[in-house]
């Protein structure tokens, strides 16, 4: 909840910074939408064609002989569609037509390491106590 | 003689708005691509009309349809 939370307020800040951008989802590793400025039903669309997007341009991507992709824009008429991986985590965008390529790429992939940085820390085992049973 | 250059007048601004229409259409239509940037930090261009860009572009289109 706390991750959740977090992503929410990174996302404004993206949204707040860049409003170019329209819709954001931000995936986790295993396909689940961490975070979102749309709805969940939209969200999870929109974290669906994601994932195609960057499925197919893998496939594409080793037909060139390329490395593996790490952000791609498709650009319509209509607008752009903005991918950015960082592991196995993507954040995903939606623009108006005509987008700062470079600023949105870089505005997302900052959002994305921002939800990462937010997200729970496993917190440390306390040291454990002496017991007495160890005394002579 | 001043109706021939009203009639030359209307010509040219129908043409040139004509021209300026097919102008934007072409470069409306030009725009459409797919750009994917490799971890190795090479580009590549997938211009609309390719194989390539065919199996990218309906994706864009249904999720800016959203």
């Amino acid at each position: 909840m706390l991750a959740r939370m977090d992503a929410s307020q990174a996302i404004a800040d993206l949204t707040e910074i860049s409003p170019q951008v329209r819709s954001v989802a931000v995936i986790a590793a295993d396909g689940s939408v961490t975070g979102s400025n749309t709805s969940p039903e939209e969200a999870g669309r929109l974290a669906d064609g994601a994932r195609r997007l960057v499925e197919t341009a893998e496939d594409v991507r080793s037909a060139h002989g390329l490395g593996p992709v790490a952000q791609l824009e498709a650009a319509t008429t209509a607008g752009s569609v903005f991918v950015v991986r960082d592991g196995d985590r993507l954040i995903a965008a939606t623009t108006t037509p005509e987008p700062t390529v470079g600023l949105v790429f870089y505005d997302l992939k900052t959002c994305l390491r921002a939800v990462d940085d937010d997200a729970p820390k496993p917190r440390r085992r306390a040291p454990r106590k002496k017991t007495d049973d160890a005394a002579p | 003689m001043p109706r021939r250059k009203l009639a030359t007048g209307f010509l040219l601004a129908a043409g040139s708005f004509a021209g300026s229409v097919l102008v934007r259409r072409r470069a409306a239509r030009r725009r459409e691509r797919v750009d994917l940037y490799a971890e190795d930090g090479s580009m590549l261009s997938l211009a609309e009309g390719t194989p390539e860009a065919a199996r990218l572009l309906p994706v864009a289109h249904e999720l800016l349809a959203l």
